[in-house]
């Protein structure tokens, strides 16, 4: 049933849109005409390799890159001109891959710095709810934290934003299976709450178990997306892509 | 009365003279450290905002017979404004470059701004007499308290330790202290980092200029002010430790009255003796007293 809400249906216009997306840092090219899209309420998961441009992508849709270029459009605005405070405030909130947590900052005033951006956003006590452990170490430094509770200390301060489209850049990196587990169950609940998720993953079998739909990165460019039901089926491809 | 053979008279005259210096100090590099850690700008053009900070007060109550009180608030607002302006049109060109390149600018305004105030003025000061309020002095019973300099005191140490709540309590500190870690993820939560820099250059200036209108009625409001004091107060920075809001107040004041005391114990040192300081603390702890090494 899930899965048949989530298939993106070509009536419909994707909430986000990403056409011909190039990116730079100085001189190099990054990104070569990166093609996606992403519907309302769907987890859309980025594989590759190592390099393949998945984390540029992510920092592009922000705008947090050197300099990019093409079409990003959400909503039905285009994003490509604008400053990355504006692009937040449109609703899209970024979890960095090394977390980002401030280490001048408290594990509350980390939990508390991004500015609500949309009526909505989950409540500190429903964020605690989800997150015992950042709860007990709230007046800690941030980055007294372990790597897991400052994994869940970086999704849990987007979500009291009221962001609806998460970027989540490999949340399970460099974590204990249990943590993982945990964090997966936090993006299964976020998903049943309907946050649309652009996922990058380097762990495919964590992926697999959350995501609707994946893309293949390659060079900077988009070289495949399957869906979920086709897992099975395209597992040789998909170990080819990614050397698994 | 003596202590160790100097009289107290002597001593507290010079210990009053010292935390007086340290007001000063402490103002001064508190305005470096915010801008150094959000900007990474070394803002030699500090002493030179301090000074143009007296001269607007001066001017306002010679040209206009504004009061020093109004000057308090007037002055840092005109002296700040002109800050946002040098950071939207010159300043904010320089960040993706060394850091040197923000120093070497800041130099080259301060050189400009005191040449041409130089040639305005001439070097001889400019008299600002201490508000009718202010005037007299206490007796502490051991000393005589100028009321004048015992309100510098006071008033440093207010706008210091208000500056450091803000920055360490508050929720827009909180956005500082974050930007100065981090400011790309900053902005990509919503926060328009690109405008807190320059409030924050502002900010730091205006700071300048309000030690600048404190100083008026105890030096003379001459173009140089700023320079004599400056590479001193950059002694401060560097002992205190780099961006570091504390350490620099503490600093600021705790060599004030280092100086103040050498001057009684052995005078011919009073010049260089926090640069002795200095020498010793880069070579004991690089990143200074307060400093966290990186």
């Amino acid at each position: 049933m899930v899965a048949a809400i989530n298939t993106p249906s070509p009536a419909v216009a994707p909430l986000l849109q990403v056409k011909d997306l190039h990116a730079f840092y100085g001189e190099s090219h990054i990104l070569h005409g990166v093609e996606m899209t992403v519907g309302t309420g769907e987890l859309v998961t980025l594989l590759g390799r190592n390099g393949a441009g998945k984390t540029t992508t992510l920092k592009s849709i922000m705008g947090i890159v050197g300099q990019r270029r093409g079409q990003v459009t959400f909503g039905g605005t285009e994003t490509i001109a604008a400053p990355s405070h504006r692009i937040a405030r449109m609703g899209l909130a970024f979890c960095p891959e090394e977390r980002g947590i401030f280490a001048s900052l408290s594990v509350e005033e980390n939990l508390m710095l991004p500015p609500t951006v949309k009526a909505g956003g989950m409540s500190v006590d429903e964020i605690y709810a989800l997150f015992p452990n950042l709860k007990e170490r709230r007046r800690s430094q941030g980055t007294k934290l372990s790597g897991g509770e400052q994994q869940m200390l970086a999704i849990g301060r987007i979500l009291r934003t009221g962001a609806r489209f998460l970027l989540l850049d490999e949340p399970t990196e460099g974590l204990a299976p249990v943590i993982i587990e945990q964090i997966g169950n936090c993006i299964r609940q976020l998903k049943q709450r309907g946050f649309t998720i652009l996922l990058v993953e380097q762990n495919f079998r964590f992926a697999a178990t959350v995501s609707d739909r994946f893309y293949v990165m390659e060079h900077g460019r988009i070289v495949d997306t399957l869906a979920h039901a086709e897992l099975d089926r395209r597992m040789a491809d998909l170990q080819a892509y990614l050397g698994l | 009365m003596t202590v160790f053979g100097v009289p107290t008279q002597a001593l507290f005259g010079q210990l009053l003279l010292g935390l007086i210096n340290g007001s000063f100090y402490a103002m001064l590099s508190l305005g470096l450290a915010v801008i150094f850690g959000l900007l990474n700008v070394i803002n030699f053009a500090h002493g030179a905002f301090y000074m143009v900070g007296a001269f607007v007060a001066w001017f306002l109550l010679q040209h206009l017979g504004i009061s020093y009180w109004w000057s308090l608030i007037l002055s840092p607002a005109i002296v700040g404004l002109l800050g946002i302006v040098i950071e939207r049109t010159m300043l904010r060109h320089l960040y993706k470059l060394d850091h040197l390149y923000g120093l070497l600018l800041t130099f080259g305004l301060a050189l400009i701004i005191e040449g041409l105030f130089r040639n305005e003025f001439g070097s001889s000061g400019q008299p600002y007499r201490i508000p009718d309020q202010l005037l007299g002095a206490q007796n502490l019973g051991f000393m005589f308290l100028p009321n004048y300099r015992g309100w510098v005191v006071a008033a440093s140490l207010t706008v210091c330790l208000a500056t450091w709540f803000m920055i360490e309590h508050t929720k827009l500190g909180a956005y500082l202290r974050a930007a100065t870690e981090n400011p790309s993820l900053v902005q990509a939560f919503g926060i328009n980092v690109p405008r807190m820099i320059t409030l924050t250059y502002g900010f730091g200036v205006a700071l300048a200029a309000f030690a600048g209108v404190l100083a008026a009625p105890i030096y003379q409001v001459n173009p140089n002010m700023g320079s004599n004091l400056i590479i001193v107060v950059f002694a401060v920075v560097v002992i205190g430790g780099m961006g570091s809001i504390m350490g620099s107040i503490v600093t600021g004041f705790l060599l004030g009255v280092v100086e103040g005391l050498t001057k009684v114990f052995y005078p011919e040192a009073s010049n260089t003796v926090i640069f002795v300081i200095m020498i010793v603390v880069l070579l004991l702890k690089p990143a200074g007293l307060f400093g966290k090494a990186q």
